[in-house]
């Protein structure tokens, strides 16, 4: 598989490390949330995924290169790329400050 | 029809005429009383005991395509026992004694060959954990024995017994372990239950489950509406895509695992070897060919095809450890779908729909399950009780901080 970075163009994943569904971008701050149960959140967070056979957004870290995080839209059935972006940039994007 | 050497005589003299299909191709009934999803070996085993040891005939198995032609066709068909956990060793040893009659059980020849299985030591430490796995797994009733290097040399020759990075110290073997012919896993099984009553469905997908009030009340497929009072999924691989018709969201991730085949060579080795560290395993087919694989690609795929990086890797492996492997040609190498649960552990339980069972996340050690799976899954649907070696394969454990950690890595790519 080729991932074309946002910055350096074309890269072989070999380059990169997979981490996981994009969703673990949004970690819970441990805040209680409307039913009071901050573990019900972790659980969600760190157990369950959507697991689509189609359409994935998933994090890959550029271990062998920049050291960036990049929000990788792959196709699961096809392995085919459609979309990357920094994950920063995603992060900002939906309201995070950092 | 029963298989005997009797009956293969009288067929060889008569031109073999006397032979019929194995298996019925029976249209579905408008309702069951149970409905397995997955014609692969865990589900056609499930129907198998179900009709066998519990009584239940109103038994249909769904499969989209057609039997067999998923992960029981996909793997590298070692059968073992060596676990460490409590909540594991007593169902992957029940698995082990089911194997060991398993021909004389359904009547067919699954070419069950117990040739042992050796797990390579390369350090102080690695040899203190093996030896400790190897102690519960005697507590447990399977077998377990420590060699020494030299034993191992007695036994693997060829093996590169001072490589700098990974010299070998010893072995962790069970020698109840070893190989089955997997896709006879498939057929012996689908014709014990068929002949028991059960319809075997090919090429009927489901396409949603009939919810409502919280009950399960059937299923919809591509050959129409099929009713049941207990739906039981046996899809691992595709659970995820499966069990998102119930609006579930699973503690599993979908992964592509690897295997390969060298061209057939004379007898070569006598056991299967696994060289952990280096992530590569190697058996011999009663064909010649060397059956081996390594890691896991490390990210989610559905495409039963991985890439090059993972073939260069385990075959790095293999050069390794035996160095002569280099000689051999690779003949076909192949993809499956691992249904990667987050501790590596199985799930055997209901689920919170009423009439909704549910087996799957058997990452890449499913076929060694075949019949302890099927067994049990038998037991919770006929009894509504998990069997007692099957307890801790529920659900909620996540939830509840009871994770069976054999390893401590469940899908996360970056711990393998």
């Amino acid at each position: 598989m080729i991932i074309n970075h946002p910055l350096l163009g074309p890269r072989d994943a070999a380059e990169f490390t997979y981490f996981g569904d994009a969703n673990l971008i949004h970690r819970p701050d441990g805040s209680p949330d409307t039913t009071g149960n901050t573990s019900a959140q972790f659980y969600t967070y760190q157990y369950l995924r959507d697991n689509p056979a189609g359409e994935h957004r998933e994090l890959w870290f550029h271990e062998g290169g920049d050291r960036s995080w990049l929000v990788v839209t792959r196709n699961t059935l096809t392995h085919d790329i459609s979309n990357v972006e920094l994950a920063s940039d995603v992060a900002r994007a939906e309201g995070r400050s950092t | 029809m029963r298989y005997s050497g009797f009956r293969v005589i009288k067929e060889a003299l008569t031109g073999h005429k006397g032979w019929g299909p194995v298996w019925r191709d029976p249209e579905p009934q408008p309702d069951y009383d149970i409905i397995i999803i997955g014609g692969g070996g865990h589900g056609l085993a499930t129907a198998y005991y179900l009709a066998k040891e519990f009584g239940e005939c109103r038994v249909a198995v769904l499969e989209k395509g057609w039997i067999g032609g998923g992960n029981v066709g996909r793997n590298t068909t070692i059968i073992r026992s060596n676990y460490l956990l409590d909540g594991n060793e007593p169902f992957y040893e029940f698995s082990l004694k089911l194997w060991e009659k398993i021909e004389q059980d359904f009547n067919y020849n699954a070419m069950v060959s117990q040739r042992g299985i050796m797990n390579l030591i390369h350090s102080d430490a690695q040899r203190d954990a093996f030896i400790r796995r190897g102690n519960g797994m005697i507590l447990n009733g399977a077998d377990a024995e420590y060699l020494d290097a030299d034993q191992i040399r007695a036994e693997y020759p060829f093996l590169k017994f001072d490589d700098a990075r990974f010299p070998i110290k010893g072995g962790l073997a069970q020698r109840r372990g070893g190989t089955v012919r997997h896709d006879a896993v498939a057929w012996g099984y689908a014709r014990g239950a068929d002949q028991r009553g059960v319809d075997i469905i090919q090429n009927c997908e489901v396409t949603g489950f009939r919810i409502e009030g919280g009950k399960c009340l059937g299923v919809e497929t591509s050959r129409g509406y099929i009713g049941a009072k207990k739906v039981a999924c046996a899809v691992a691989g595709s659970s995820g895509r499966l069990m998102a018709h119930a609006n579930m969201r699973l503690p599993i991730e979908t992964h592509v695992l690897q295997a390969f085949v060298s061209e057939g060579l004379k007898p070569l080795l006598p056991g299967v070897i696994t060289f952990g560290a280096g992530h590569f395993y190697v058996s011999q087919s009663d064909k010649g060919g060397l059956v081996f694989g390594g890691d896991l690609d490390g990210y989610n795929s559905y495409a039963q095809r991985g890439n090059l990086p993972v073939v260069e890797d385990v075959c790095e492996g293999g050069m390794a450890i035996m160095p002569m492997i280099g000689r051999a040609r690779l003949l076909r190498m192949w993809g499956g779908l691992m249904d990667m649960s987050m501790d590596g552990s199985p799930i055997i339980d209901r689920t919170h729909i009423d009439g909704l069972y549910f087996n799957g996340g058997w990452c890449y050690g499913g076929f060694k399950a075949t019949p302890a799976s099927g067994y049990v899954y038998a037991h919770l649907l006929a009894t509504d009780r998990p069997h007692p070696t099957a307890t801790a394969y529920r659900f909620d454990r996540f939830e509840r901080g009871h994770m069976i950690d054999e390893k401590g890595m469940g899908a996360q790519p970056n711990l393998h």
